[in-house]
């Protein structure tokens, strides 16, 4: 029972970190109907900015690793916008195949700087947070693990806070819906765009800090797999919807350690696809996501 | 900060050095310089596995220089062109072929891991160029062909010697296995300590797998943990095994852990800090033995580089001295002739041992159980086969 507990809760911790780069796949594809594939890179730089900033914050306090938070997820926001104005925002409008290509330079263009200039040697990352282990029972819970879920749950009702309760998110969930009609009744769709990418990025820096948290060996292609990861949790919630992308991406975190830890682990990723291929199968707009007909 | 690796990672062409010195030492005037030897060397400079490259690359160069400072080999200088093979699958090959066909370098030297050698051994094979691995030890890579070579043990004996050190001096009866699926190595060390732990009475409770570059173990440890075990063997590269090191005692697993070969770098305690004290690993060499040639390498190693030699750049330089000993008896660069010249290689002292080659072109040689003690490795036992 306790050994199930233990996986259950690794599940989560590594679910909650999915969870937050999916949110960001999720926000982009709701308002622009695209796969922002430089995601996984801006979560890589969320760490290594996570790692510089280190070197100037004290270790092991809890005002310094919120700093090191804020400032990672601050850093990928402006990284975030500064992606969508020099390459998107010039395709607006062009065929999404074409965005789509465009997403995949911007993500090798990051991958390859980062082995530039952070160069390709893992490196360590600092315990930014004092860390400690609690005993309850037979369950060993790591302060990492408790970082993450908390810091992944205030974010996400922070999200949902500013998609359903203030202006700026109004016009986000127009300009999802309707982007003509949302320019007509005066949204201004860049901004709103910019926005989207902005806050998406930041919720990838914090997802790159608490990752790097709890696995402190970064990389410059660190990003590849949790992004590839977070893109099928994303969709197996259903993509364009937070809730679902949430749920997704607890759901594979949990699934991938339960495999990991029974004597099929050399079969985790072939069993969190097969799962995705399944639920596809049968929901093909993911769990919680609505069908839609396409407007001809 | 943009950090760049300390070499060049093209070429390191050590000839230019060495051609005014023998101009200086009185060659004929007017005749041209002797062409120099292509000696080719892959090895991970960057990515994944970096500190192995890096050091391996340290003996390499320091066997190559004094080689030439004795005047190199056939009166000829020796030049040493280093390939980084970035440690990604299928980049070792790629950078093989080209040592060869455009370099044109007469033997290969590498590479550390088991892996990227098996990559690269069928290639030196069908070109006829002989390859002499510093540190592959899974035991089919000299199987790929008559070409291949190594100065390092074999897994067979490296299993045994982490078996025994389990049974006999922890006094440990059940022991579960983390190994990598992706490491030829791993799985190969998995099956030879599996064997031995169970002809020595003990049992393997649990066997568990990773992929490499995973980096979460704790579905793993977990269950581990709840098979209760005396000691935990993990046959894998330093990046995983520090990761899994200190997920293991956040989790608290508080048993032994025991390693290989490929713990030792100074990253696995860079990274895993105190979650790695107390580990034992096998190696080929300890910088802490007092045998009179590891004293006299250790301390030539040391002007050059200003570090202390481990394993693994103590391998390197032996793998760099047998070829470069092999060309002088061949009395030519020919493949063939060269090749043969290496397998007859007989009690060769080098800084990690004798070495004489069987006839699956593998060393016979002894092993060193080391521990990390406040932070460093630590000497602690030779077992010898």
């Amino acid at each position: 029972m306790s050994e199930f507990l233990q996986q259950l809760l690794n599940g989560l911790s590594l679910g909650a970190i999915y969870a937050l780069i999916a949110l960001g796949y999720t926000m982009v594809y709701g308002v622009l109907r695209f796969i922002n594939f430089a995601h996984s890179d801006v979560f890589m730089v969320g760490a290594f900015l996570g790692y510089y900033l280190g070197k100037f914050i004290p270790e092991n306090t809890v005002g310094g690793g919120l700093l090191i938070l804020l400032g990672a997820m601050l850093g990928c926001a402006v990284l975030g916008m500064t992606i969508e104005r020099l390459a998107y925002r010039p395709l607006r409008g062009a065929a999404t195949l074409n965005v789509l290509i465009t997403a995949i330079g911007v993500s090798l263009l990051l991958e390859y700087s980062g082995q530039v200039f952070f160069g390709a040697t893992p490196r360590t990352f600092p315990a930014v947070f004092p860390s400690a282990n609690f005993t309850l029972g037979g369950l060993v819970i790591s302060s990492n693990q408790v970082v993450v879920i908390v810091v992944t749950a205030l974010l996400m009702v922070g999200l949902q806070f500013i998609v359903y309760r203030t202006k700026i998110g109004t016009a986000m969930r127009a300009v999802s819906l309707n982007p003509k009609a949302a320019q007509l009744v005066g949204v201004n769709n860049d901004i709103v765009i910019s926005f989207t990418f902005g806050l998406g990025s930041a919720l990838a820096g914090a997802g790159g800090i608490l990752y790097a948290l709890n696995y402190p060996s970064i990389d410059p292609l660190m990003g590849v797999m949790p992004g590839l990861k977070a893109f099928v949790a994303a969709v197996l919630g259903g993509i364009g919807n937070i809730p679902g992308a949430a749920l997704g991406g607890l759901l594979l975190g949990t699934v991938e350690t339960f495999v990991n830890g029974s004597q099929w682990s050399t079969y985790k990723d072939a069993i969190a696809f097969a799962i995705l291929i399944i639920i596809l199968l049968f929901r093909p707009a993911g769990l919680l996501g609505k069908a839609s007909v396409e407007k001809v | 900060m943009p950090i760049r690796p300390p070499f060049s990672l093209r070429r390191f062409v050590l000839g230019t050095g060495v051609l005014a010195a023998s101009f200086a030492l009185g060659l004929p005037s007017g005749r041209a310089a002797p062409e120099p030897i292509r000696i080719g060397e892959f090895a991970s400079l960057t990515g994944k596995e970096a500190t192995f490259g890096q050091t391996v690359h340290k003996g390499t160069v320091l066997a190559i220089e004094e080689a030439n400072a004795a005047g190199g080999a056939l009166g000829r200088p020796l030049e040493l062109l280093t390939e980084d093979d970035q440690s990604k699958p299928g980049e070792s090959a790629t950078v093989v072929k080209k040592l060869i066909s455009r370099d044109k370098v007469v033997a290969i030297l590498g590479e550390l891991t088991s892996g990227r050698t098996l990559e690269a051994a069928p290639i030196a094979q069908a070109a006829k160029i002989p390859l002499v691995s510093p540190g592959a030890t899974a035991v089919e890579v000299t199987a790929k062909g008559n070409y291949i070579f190594r100065v390092c043990f074999i897994d067979e004996f490296q299993g045994t010697v982490m078996a025994q050190f389990a049974l006999d001096t922890l006094k440990v009866r059940r022991v579960a296995i983390l190994s990598s699926v992706s490491s030829p190595q791993s799985v190969g060390l998995a099956k030879f300590f599996r064997e031995r732990v169970t002809q020595g009475g003990g049992t393997i409770a649990l066997e568990q797998k990773y992929g490499d570059g995973d980096k979460d173990f704790r579905a793993q440890l977990t269950a581990i943990k709840a098979a209760g075990v005396d000691a935990l063997f993990v046959p894998g590269y330093y990046t995983e095994a520090a990761l899994i090191s200190k997920q293991a005692r956040e989790l608290g697993l508080t048993m032994p852990l025991l390693g290989i070969d490929g713990w030792e770098s100074s990253q696995l305690i860079a990274l895993a800090g105190a979650a790695v004290e107390g580990a034992y690993l096998s190696t080929h060499y300890s910088a802490e033995n007092r045998a009179p040639g590891v004293l006299a390498f250790n301390e030539r190693f040391r002007a050059r580089w200003g570090e202390d030699s481990n394993a693994l750049s103590a391998l390197a330089y032996d793998a760099a001295l047998v070829l470069i000993d092999a060309l002088k008896r061949a009395g030519t660069t020919d493949g063939p002739k060269l090749r043969d010249a290496l397998a007859a290689t007989k009690d060769f002292a080098g800084a990690t041992g004798r070495i004489s080659f069987d006839a699956q072109r593998n060393p016979t040689k002894s092993a060193v159980v080391l521990t990390v003690k406040n932070g460093r490795f630590a000497f602690v036992q030779d077992v010898h086969p």
